[in-house]
């Protein structure tokens, strides 16, 4: 009874458990990449997602074969699966860069043993997002013509399109993601080296650490360069999600044409994003022995995290309900009442129940610290963001301006083999992260418990 | 032998040996540790000038390469009038021209820092002293020059005398 007392008090402030040493944390998370045995539970997670990724390489190959025909896409609904899939696939990479960018700027101190689950999801999630406008284009064997090269045609591409903007500002974050994980990684790709036994260990981390030393010279042009990239991924995440908000803002479609758009997708994007961060550190605390350095406290403050995007995003939808009605607009009002009562009413108040109302219960302690709640509710959160993008391309598209055309989207069974599929991209990528590069970043870690407990 | 390396089990005993070293006329030294420790820059009077510059740099030249890419697409070479609106758009621009100029930057300073770091280093003769492996996990070193007029190892080991148990290893030539 007592220990229960004590432990609700002091869990959920200390970022890291008493008895963590440094050589403790660098000792354990690189002996998990170079020493312990493959575990049977990431040989059962990794063929799984080994045998959707398979399903992507069938559903898209089939797809190279016949053609955007085989999904349920036509007029109205010309956006289908491939753009709701995109716009959650980046959303969720965006929750990643936040958790390691933007609460780097804050320095905050939770953020160190977390950022690197979240940064290698990062570049997972935009490695499937980046897929899915490619396989959208009907000939996606045009695609470099939005790189804007020398060509015996003699066309630019429309640089005053949103749809542009979009394909720069993914470009960039694609860039940016790798750059900024790969960066972090440099100094803990050393200790690797330098910790590594069997020769093939020291040639694959010897090449990849390119000769890290350590030195003075090397930390301060670290610290420099790392600050720099934080600084810049934090306003690209706010703006790939932006710009992502304006392909849909920009077009003249009831529904999409809001000014709100930019914010409201940022909101989205962070609250899928924490809640994916959440569905991994879960698990992993556990599974790579980590609840020592990933305390409660990170629990407690991915939940919070999690309910503020949460009500943000309420906001949002409220507004989304609202202006409608307050401009008086009778094809926007039609939008909103099928939401309401349509064809697509089930998926409306599903995204409504799992975005908005099932996260009110993070406003309980208890909640936030009962793990397998905490999880359901943040895989309950990712469901309903998918959703949500689903019912923000295909309600507003089914019913737009020309009454004569209004009809509702199907999905195909290759629909939802794609969307399947890049889960399963998603997941053999991050498994196999797991068992080469240390899930949580060494060095700093040990600037954190040097800091922590002062001079020693 | 010219170069050596101390080597210290925590960063304040390293530091307090930096600073007696400093005092004693050492110039050529450097320090390696598993992270960056706080006031060895100070103490080594050393400053990261050149990267924030490069990269401020890059990011003009890429605000101006991207306004200017996206200008002369649409006002110059391929000019579409849409009802009458200018041609020169910019506030149309101005969002790949942010993108472009981060993308400049976070390119440039990663090529930067890997210039002024001197990386890709795969080999150097400081990874052939012992202990030097310890550097990315828990051990403190100090790399000292002894090519420097008026230093020796005698010299060396007297300001060193009153940290005990601490090793001097020699970085082969």
């Amino acid at each position: 009874m007592t220990i229960a007392a004590e432990r609700t008090q002091d869990d959920t402030k200390r970022v890291v458990e008493p008895g963590v040493t440094p050589m403790g944390v660098t000792a354990h998370v690189s002996d998990l990449v170079l020493e312990a045995p493959t575990p049977l539970w990431w040989w059962v997670g990794f063929g799984m997602s080994a045998g959707l990724l398979g399903l992507f390489v069938v559903a898209i190959g089939w797809l190279f074969i016949r053609g955007v025909g085989i999904w349920g896409i036509d007029w109205p609904v010309a956006w289908g699966f491939a753009i709701a899939n995109y716009v959650w696939w980046v959303g969720m990479a965006s929750g990643g860069t936040l958790i390691s960018a933007l609460f780097f700027l804050t320095r905050s101190e939770w953020r160190s043993a977390t950022s690197r689950i979240a940064e290698s999801m990062t570049v997972f999630c935009v490695a499937c997002a980046g897929i899915m406008p490619i396989i959208h284009l009907g000939r996606w064997w045009y695609f470099y013509w939005l790189f804007p090269y020398p060509n015996t045609m003699a066309l630019w591409p429309q640089f005053r399109s949103p749809l542009h903007w979009d394909f720069v500002a993914i470009l960039v974050y694609v860039i940016g993601s790798l750059v900024f994980w790969y960066v972090g990684l440099i100094p803990d790709l050393a200790t690797l080296r330098d910790r590594a036994t069997r020769r093939w260990q020291r040639v694959l981390y010897g090449i990849l650490a390119l000769g890290w030393q350590g030195s003075s010279r090397h930390w301060r042009e670290f610290k420099t360069l790392y600050l720099v990239l934080a600084a810049l991924m934090a306003p690209l995440v706010v703006s790939i999600h932006s710009v992502v908000g304006l392909d849909f803002a920009g077009g003249l479609t009831p529904g999409w044409h809001e000014t709100q758009f930019p914010p409201y997708f940022v909101f989205g994007a962070a609250l899928s994003g924490f809640a994916v961060v959440l569905m991994l550190v879960i698990p992993l605390r556990r599974a790579l022995e980590l609840s020592g350095v990933i305390t409660l406290r990170h629990v407690d403050v991915l939940a919070r995290l999690l309910l503020t995007a949460s009500l943000l995003l309420t906001y949002c939808y409220l507004l989304e309900v609202f202006m409608p009605f307050y401009r008086g607009e009778r094809h926007e009002i039609t939008v909103v009442l099928a939401n309401f009562t349509g064809t697509y009413a089930p998926w409306y108040w599903a995204k409504i129940v799992l975005n908005s109302v099932v996260p009110q219960l993070l406003w309980f302690r208890a909640v936030r610290l009962n793990r397998p709640l905490l999880f359901v509710i943040a895989a309950g959160v990712v469901v309903g963001m998918w959703i949500e993008r689903y019912v923000i391309v295909a309600s507003s598209l089914h019913r737009n301006y020309s009454e004569s055309s209004w009809f509702p989207f199907h999905p195909t069974v290759w629909d939802w083999a794609t969307l399947a599929g890049s889960v399963g991209l998603f997941l053999t990528g991050f498994f196999l992260l797991l068992r080469v590069i240390p899930m949580v970043s060494m060095f700093e870690m040990r600037e954190l418990l040097h800091k922590k407990r002062g001079p020693g | 032998m010219s170069r050596v390396l101390v080597v210290f089990d925590s960063p304040d005993r390293m530091l307090d040996a930096l600073r007696r070293l400093r005092e004693a006329g050492f110039a050529r030294l450097e320090v390696y540790s598993p992270q960056a420790v706080e006031g060895v820059d100070e103490l080594l009077g050393r400053r990261s000038r050149a990267l924030p510059l490069v990269i401020i740099a890059a990011g003009v030249a890429g605000a101006v390469g991207g306004f200017l890419l996206q200008y002369i697409g649409m006002a110059v070479h391929y000019p579409l009038n849409i009802g009458g609106r200018p041609l020169n758009s910019w506030p149309a621009f101005s969002t790949s021209t942010f993108e472009l100029a981060a993308l400049a930057m976070l390119l440039v300073g990663t090529l930067a820092f890997f210039a002024l770091c001197r990386l890709p280093r795969l080999y150097d003769p400081v990874f052939e002293v012992p202990g030097m492996e310890r550097a990315t996990q828990d051990r403190f070193l100090i790399g000292v020059d002894l090519r420097e007029a008026s230093i020796d190892r005698e010299r060396l080991e007297r300001v060193l005398a009153r940290f005990d148990g601490v090793r001097i290893e020699e970085v082969p030539e």
